[in-house]
């Protein structure tokens, strides 16, 4: 990055002598790549217009939800979650929001498997939900442990006979409450967020898969089209 | 307010007696608890109904 002691903040950025730099460089691919008007699209595709494709922002919609009752629940505390009726209340909020997110995310994934959702280039969106799904049972998994209550006791004494028996409980110690709380709270909703993000990310890059076409229709294409390319007809 | 809650509390109780232990269905090796099994059932209805009820368009062309 070049200083310039005379350079306006609102100047800062294009100028033709600084298109080698790095920022310049990871800037115009990212822009390229995901031009706002793909990022936050304002219209769809006609095939769009079915509640099936509402699951996938239902599913993030309560994931929102779960991150943000969770974070009230790290502040205040098991104590406060366990005896005080507004600690009750956002520790329901917390589980119902985590049902309603499995029940919707499983309504996506069936939709989506239908859909065969991966045709067109679309396999890493297809993946990444798919180890979205897998991070998001762990993440629910070390919830129950973390509880600090009976229930929570019971899971995690009947969990550790199944976890020594991969061989993943030398470093997955389900009896570890200060380490499956770590999981919950830190390492796995980060990895969750991230991977969310870049499903997300590639949804909007790829677009949402066309339907199949009709018996004794000709086959439409599946690939994503480009900006500034679609036509009137174009499936994206 | 609070009568009506507890009036709601009590209603429910009765519907629905969590005292006491699951009730699970065994199917050889698998077991499921009633609960569970009522939660894929409703996960089943909603995913047909999301197929089969039509959606309200909005705006006049396609994109």
């Amino acid at each position: 990055m070049t200083i310039d002691t005379d350079l306006p903040s609102n100047v800062a950025a294009d100028r033709p002598e600084d298109a080698d730099q790095l920022t310049a460089k990871l800037r115009h691919a990212a822009v390229a790549a995901l031009p706002p008007e793909r990022l936050m699209p304002d219209r769809q595709p006609a095939y769009v217009a079915s509640w099936i494709y509402v699951f996938g922002i239902l599913t993030m919609s309560a994931l929102a939800v779960v991150i943000l009752t969770g974070i009230v629940l790290s502040i205040f505390g098991p104590l406060w979650w366990h005896v005080s009726s507004t600690g009750h209340f956002v520790n329901s909020l917390h589980l119902w929001s985590v049902e309603l997110m499995f029940f919707a995310m499983v309504i996506h994934l069936w939709g989506k498997f239908f859909m065969a959702a991966w045709r067109g280039r679309r396999r890493a969106t297809w993946i990444t939900g798919i180890v979205a799904f897998v991070l998001s049972v762990g993440t629910a998994f070390t919830g129950y442990l973390s509880q600090q209550n009976f229930d929570s006791q019971w899971i995690s004494t009947q969990a550790k006979d199944g976890i020594n028996s991969t061989g993943a409980g030398a470093v997955f110690n389900v009896l570890n409450f200060g380490q499956m709380l770590m999981w919950h709270i830190v390492l796995l909703p980060l990895i969750v967020g991230v991977i969310v993000a870049i499903h997300v990310l590639m949804v909007r890059l790829r677009g949402v898969v066309p339907p199949f076409a009709p018996p004794g229709e000709p086959v439409t294409s599946t690939e994503p089209v480009t900006i500034g390319a679609a036509t009137e007809g174009d499936e994206s | 307010m609070q009568t009506l809650s507890t009036a709601l509390i009590q209603v429910l109780g009765s519907v629905f007696n969590l005292t006491g232990p699951g009730h699970y269905i065994n199917w050889g090796f698998i077991q499921l608890s009633v609960a569970n099994l009522i939660v894929i059932i409703l996960m089943v209805i909603v995913f047909f109904a999301a197929i089969l009820i039509p959606f309200r368009r909005h705006g006049g062309d396609d994109r």
